[in-house]
């Protein structure tokens, strides 16, 4: 059984948190896992994205081919459209709502939101405020993770256990709050669904 | 457990337990954290095994080469066109031949995800006639650094090996060895070896001819090289490094029907190519970058219509490979199923907010009201942002140190004004030499570095020219008085325009340094910044 990620965001957001939750879960439990990422000058301020692979078989390619990812995470609604080539046709969008608005032709918001709507399996939230209200809005991205994690290979104990682990040399309140995130961000995740 | 490792950071742990002694390299995307791994790792300080950063690609690769001559082992990692600036050493060394194990890692960019061309870096390793190892993956990465250590000390020679991008970047589970230890110090058994006069050199290099053999049936017994089996003889795969994975993803878990020829060590082997090459109808070679092997299998004149590859269409010549072009090469669709909606953007990078380029870009475009455009001579960094909108400054980026010296040929054809901006660590790494010319014919430009104290493209390593830029430009006989500092912040703008227009307007060499701290750096890096600098200006 093979899990095609695409983690979307802009260059400075931290989407390498994400991938490194994932990566760091699927390892734990004993999973193969390529997960590619982008370095140097893409990564001031342009379009940058992550693609995660999960397997109990050997991985070939570090990249996905197109058509082929089951599940696109983006923090940020535009770019999550930009790899829209790269879904499979029953899989699933997550996203933040927030828009990063560093260019001047950035789209309507509302114009975003009707594209992503217009896909059957969208799960499309405000994670930013989400995290705020918890207290950490620097968690936005595990909020996001919850929302996904019913779609993930991922058991959820081994998804806490990476951010556990992945945040512990920040102190036990940071590991709390993330955690929190984490819940907030799968319930919230179960009522757009239902 | 397995480590999960970019493929750069397995090679780098490779490199550590293959008992090495140092690490030389200047910073350059794809290959940075190859150095920076060995850098931050534990055993590597306990070990005492050098990494700090050298000034540019050239000194690096020289005293990679001096350690080598102790006897120890050493390596030396750059980017594509890292080996450019390094290919003076790069092609003597291998007449020279090395004493403890050498291995020059070079990180090629094809698609230029960072870089300004798509050079391939197997040619070099032909054009010096030493072994190149292109892994595959990761586990390969850190395998085959173990192996390339052996192999330069087997052959005596340097040992190339071929990274690029996507394996450079991207990770996986790697298991480790134990390690070995590091070699003891040894001279050269020959006091002749590095001693390249002519009746020295020419003894050395009828040595690397002789060994050409020895170095092929190397690679025909490596067992990286395989020749795997396969029903379907229509055709026959050449796969070179990361190329074999994007074939073999087309094929998922069903295995590939044709015969394949994995390539990972280089020269090519023969024989193993001869035998697919006469079993199969046509051959398809999928290799990333250039078409290397490609070029050697197809004739010149074009007759020979039983190999495709890039020379006749079948895959990109520019940009990447990856499972879709590779998916269409072999015949199969591609399973797009949407498309990106029009309402998308195009998002490329920016500078930073609060980047000190930016304040000085503001100060360039409002003299160019007054002097005109097209006189701004640009060269590598974060800075070469300034091309793009909104400020769009600058009008060359060639290579390393470039805008020294193309604002010199410049002013020598009769230009004027003609302005230099080169960052701080591109200075010391490329610009310095180019300054001493103008100096010495006190040539009408005005040099701009802007100093951010960081080599901020890459992540902000540190400079080899903090604290030292004022020192050095006098060193080299800049004029004081025509060697101004400036500090680029919004509210000094119109100052700073007062003194760049002051010393555009002098008909001599002047010097701008626009000097304000990376806003990457940590704050204690600033702090210790500060000071640095009130020490070389007093």
């Amino acid at each position: 059984m093979k899990t095609n990620i695409i983690l979307a965001g802009v260059g400075g957001q931290g989407i390498l948190t994400i991938a490194a939750v994932l990566d760091t879960a699927a390892l734990a439990s004993n999973l193969n896992i390529k997960q590619s990422e982008v370095h140097g000058m893409s990564q001031r301020g342009g379009a940058v994205q992550s693609h995660v692979r999960i397997s109990d078989k050997e991985i070939f390619s570090d990249l996905i081919p197109l058509g082929k990812a089951d599940l696109i995470i983006s923090v940020e609604p535009m770019e999550l459209l930009r790899y829209l080539p790269f879904l499979k046709k029953d899989g699933y969008l997550v996203t933040d709502s927030n828009p990063f608005e560093n260019i001047t032709d950035y789209p309507k918001l509302e114009t975003l939101y009707n594209e992503i709507k217009a896909h059957p399996n969208h799960i499309l939230i405000d994670a930013k405020k989400i995290a705020k209200d918890l207290g950490n809005s620097r968690a936005t991205n595990i909020v996001l993770i919850g929302a996904a994690s019913s779609m993930l290979p991922l058991s959820e104990e081994s998804l806490l256990n990476a951010i556990k682990s992945l945040f512990e040399r920040k102190g036990e309140r940071i590991v709390k709050k993330n955690i929190e995130a984490f819940f907030k961000g799968k319930e919230i995740a179960n009522e757009f669904v239902s | 457990m397995k480590k999960l490792l970019l493929g750069n950071e397995a090679l780098a742990q490779g490199a550590i337990d293959a008992g090495l002694s140092g690490v030389y390299a200047y910073p350059g995307t794809p290959s940075t954290e190859i150095t920076e791994y060995i850098q931050k790792s534990k055993t590597a300080k306990a070990l005492n095994i050098h990494s700090k950063w050298s000034v540019n690609e050239k000194t690096a690769m020289e005293a990679a080469l001096g350690m080598s001559y102790a006897g120890k082992r050493a390596m030396t990692v750059m980017k594509h066109v890292g080996l450019n600036v390094a290919a003076d050493v790069f092609m003597n060394m291998s007449v020279s031949g090395i004493n403890g194990g050498l291995v020059v890692v070079v990180a090629d960019d094809p698609s230029m995800h960072s870089s300004q061309n798509e050079q391939d870096s197997r040619y070099y390793g032909k054009f010096a006639m030493i072994p190149i190892l292109e892994p595959s993956n990761q586990q390969e990465a850190y395998t085959i650094t173990r192996h390339a250590f052996d192999l330069s000390e087997q052959l005596g020679l340097p040992v190339m090996i071929r990274m690029v991008t996507r394996l450079s970047h991207s990770r996986a589970g790697v298991d480790t060895l134990k390690s070995e230890i590091q070699n003891s110090i040894h001279l050269p058994k020959n006091p002749y070896q590095f001693q390249l006069i002519p009746m020295h050199a020419r003894n050395q290099y009828q040595h690397l001819v002789d060994i050409q053999s020895d170095i092929r049936e190397n690679s025909e017994k490596s067992s990286f090289n395989k020749l795997i089996d396969g029903a379907d003889n229509s055709i026959g795969i050449i796969a070179s490094g990361i190329a074999y994975n994007y074939l073999m993803e087309n094929f998922e878990d069903n295995g590939c029907p044709f015969p394949i020829l994995k390539i990972t060590q280089y020269p090519l082997p023969k024989r193993k190519l001869k035998k697919l090459y006469d079993t199969c109808t046509k051959i398809l070679v999928l290799e990333e970058g250039y078409p290397f092997i490609e070029e050697l299998l197809t004739n010149f004149l074009g007759e020979n219509n039983k190999v495709l590859g890039k020379l006749n269409g079948y895959i990109n010549r520019v940009g990447e490979l990856n499972p879709d072009n590779i998916a269409k090469a072999l015949g199969f669709e591609a399973k797009k199923e949407g498309k990106v909606p029009e309402v998308v953007s195009g998002r490329p990078p920016e500078l930073c907010v609060g980047c000190a380029h930016r304040d000085l870009f503001e100060a360039i475009n409002k003299l160019s009201e007054e002097m005109g455009s097209q006189q701004v001579f640009g060269d590598i960094g974060c800075y070469a942002l300034g091309v793009l909108a909104p400020y769009k400054s600058i009008n060359t980026l060639i290579d390393m140190g470039a805008s020294i010296t193309m604002a010199k040929g410049a002013s020598d054809a009769g230009i004027h004004p003609s302005i230099a901006i080169i960052g701080d660590s591109t200075f010391t790494h490329s610009g310095m030499t180019g300054l001493l010319d103008a100096v010495i014919e006190n040539t009408p430009i005005t040099v701009i570095i802007s100093d951010n104290s960081a080599i901020a493209m890459t992540g902000a390593q540190d400079s080899s020219a903090s604290g030292r830029l004022v020192d050095i430009c006098k060193g080299l006989g800049v004029a004081e008085n025509h060697l101004k500092i400036i500090t680029p912040l919004h509210k000094n703008l119109e100052k700073n325009i007062g003194v760049i227009r002051d010393e555009i307007n002098y008909k001599g060499l002047s010097v701008v340094i626009a000097q304000r701290p990376c806003v990457q750096l940590p704050k204690e890096k600033k702090d210790k910044l500060k000071r640095l600098k009130s020490v070389a200006l007093n």
